[in-house]
C-alpha cells in the first residue's frame, strides 16, 4: 500500500467512525439516591443524606436524587440536565414528582430540576431562591455536605405533601373517521352476500372482525411504586425543564 | 374451479389490505396528534413567558425608566406575540415568539448596567422564573421537533406516504432556535 492510499484509508476511516458528539454521556440511572463522581462526600455523609432522602420519600412518595459530576465538559447545564431526568425518570410514574439537585464541581454550577408534577410546590423563583440563600453560600465556603444538606432541607420543606397531576395527557384519543366502520361492515357484508350466493358455507357468517380501535399505547400504565426494602426504584417521572440554575 | 372462489379471493385479499390500511392510518394519525399535542406544550411556555412580561417590565420601570424604547418594544413583541398566536399559523407564531426572544435578551443586557436592579429581590425572583420558562421552552421545543421528525418521516416513508398522499397529511415545519437565542439570558449574581 503507497503512503497516500494509507492516508486515504484513514480519511475514510475518519468519516466512517461516529463523530463524538458534544453532548456529554449520562449516567445510567444509579443505585442510590445521592451519587458523588468526585469523592467531595464521605461515606457517612452519603449515608445520611440517603437516609434523610428514603424517609422523605416513604412519606411523600416524593423522590430525590443528588448527582455531583467534575465537569460538564462544554455541555450545557440545562441540557445535560434534562437529559438526565428524561433517563433517570426520577419520580412516580402519573404523578411526576422526581426532583434532581445537580452538582458541577468544576464549573462551580448547579442545578435544581423539578419534574413537572411538584412546580406548583417548588416553582422556579423559589429554587433559585434556594439556591441562592440556601446552597452556594456554603458551597462558597467550601462546606458541600452543609450546602447539600441544607438545600434538600429547603427542598423538602417546599414540597412536602404537595404535588399537582400530570400536565400532559398521555392519553390519546384516536379520531377515526366516520367512514372506517362504514367501509369494514360493507367489506363483511359483500363476503356475506357472496358465501350466501354461493351457496357454500366458507366461514361462519359472524362479522366480528378481530378488531378493536386501538386505545392509547402508555394507557394509565400502573405506577410502579417501588419502595422496596429501601431501594431506590419507583421511576417514570416526567420532566418538563422546571427548576432553576445557579453557580458559586 | 367454483365461480364464487374466483371471486371471493381478491374480495379476501382486498378486505385484508384494507384492515392493514387502517393500522397504517391510525399510525399516522396519532403520529400527528403528538406533534400537535407537543407543540401545543410550546405554546403553553411562550404563554408562560408572556404572562410574566407585564410584571417584568414594571419591576425594571422602577429602577431604570430611561431604558423605554427597549421596555416599549418588548411590551410591542409580546402583543404582535399574541396575535400571532391567535392566528393559528404555527410559522408566524413561531416567528414572533423568536423576535420576542431577541428583545427580551436585549432587555437582559440593558439591565446589566442597574445593579440596584440586579440585585432586587422581586428582580430575582422574575429572573429566575423567565430563565425557567425560556428552558421550558427550549425542552419543549426539542420534544416537538422529534415529534415532527418521527412524523414526517411515517408520511414520506413506504406504507405511510401512499395514505399520506390520498387523505392529505402534510409536513409540519420543524423550528430550530436562532444561535443563541437558545440559552436564557443569564445574569450573574
Amino acid at each position: 500500500m503507497s503512503k497516500r492510499k494509507i492516508v486515504l484509508l484513514f480519511v475514510l476511516i475518519a468519516f466512517i467512525l461516529p463523530i463524538p458528539a458534544e453532548a456529554l454521556e449520562v449516567p445510567p440511572r444509579p443505585e442510590g439516591r445521592v451519587t458523588d463522581r468526585t469523592g467531595t462526600l464521605n461515606r457517612q455523609e452519603i449515608a445520611a443524606l440517603e437516609n434523610k432522602l428514603e424517609a422523605f420519600e416513604r412519606e411523600t412518595t416524593n423522590q430525590i436524587a443528588v448527582l455531583i459530576i467534575p465537569s460538564l465538559e462544554e455541555d450545557s447545564l440545562e441540557d445535560f440536565s434534562i437529559r438526565l431526568a428524561e433517563k433517570w425518570k426520577i419520580g412516580q410514574r402519573g404523578k411526576n414528582n422526581g426532583i434532581i439537585l445537580l452538582i458541577v464541581k468544576q464549573e462551580r454550577k448547579l442545578r435544581i430540576e423539578v419534574g413537572y408534577g411538584l412546580e406548583g410546590a417548588l416553582p422556579d423563583a423559589l429554587a433559585g431562591s434556594i439556591i441562592r440563600d440556601e446552597i452556594a453560600p456554603r458551597f462558597k465556603e467550601g462546606q458541600f455536605y452543609g450546602g447539600i444538606d441544607a438545600g434538600l432541607k429547603a427542598i423538602m420543606a417546599a414540597t412536602k405533601g404537595e404535588y399537582r397531576p400530570t400536565k400532559r395527557n398521555p392519553q390519546r384519543s384516536q379520531g377515526l373517521p366516520l367512514w372506517v366502520p362504514l367501509l369494514i361492515m360493507l367489506v363483511f357484508g359483500f363476503f356475506m352476500v357472496m358465501s350466501a350466493r354461493g351457496r357454500k358455507r366458507y366461514y361462519h357468517s359472524g362479522g366480528s372482525g378481530g378488531w378493536t380501535t386501538g386505545g392509547g399505547y402508555w394507557g394509565g400504565g400502573g405506577g410502579s411504586f417501588g419502595d422496596s426494602g429501601g431501594g431506590f426504584s419507583g421511576g417514570g417521572g416526567d420532566f418538563g425543564g422546571g427548576g432553576a440554575s445557579g453557580d458559586w | 374451479m367454483n365461480k364464487a372462489v374466483i371471486i371471493l379471493i381478491p374480495l379476501v385479499i382486498l378486505g385484508v389490505l384494507i384492515i392493514g390500511a387502517f393500522g397504517i392510518y391510525n399510525g399516522l394519525v396519532s403520529a400527528q396528534e403528538e406533534a400537535k399535542t407537543a407543540w401545543a406544550q410550546v405554546e403553553n411556555q411562550y404563554q408562560r413567558r408572556a404572562d410574566l412580561i407585564p410584571n417584568l417590565v414594571e419591576t425594571v420601570k422602577g429602577f431604570a425608566a430611561q431604558e423605554k424604547t427597549v421596555l416599549e418594544e418588548v411590551t410591542r413583541l409580546r402583543s404582535q406575540w399574541g396575535e400571532a398566536r391567535q392566528s393559528g399559523d404555527i410559522g408566524k407564531s413561531f416567528q414572533a415568539a423568536q423576535g420576542l426572544d431577541s428583545a427580551l435578551s436585549r432587555l437582559m443586557l440593558v439591565v446589566e448596567r442597574y445593579p440596584e436592579l440586579k440585585s432586587n429581590q422581586n428582580f430575582m425572583k422574575l429572573q429566575d422564573q423567565l430563565e425557567g420558562t425560556e428552558n421550558r421552552v427550549s425542552v419543549e421545543r426539542r420534544r416537538y421537533n422529534e415529534a415532527v421528525l418521527s412524523y414526517n418521516r411515517k408520511i414520506r416513508t413506504f406504507p405511510g406516504a401512499l395514505l399520506a398522499g390520498i387523505f392529505g397529511f402534510e409536513r409540519l415545519p420543524l423550528f430550530e432556535a436562532e444561535a443563541g437565542a437558545k440559552k436564557a439570558p443569564q445574569v450573574k449574581f
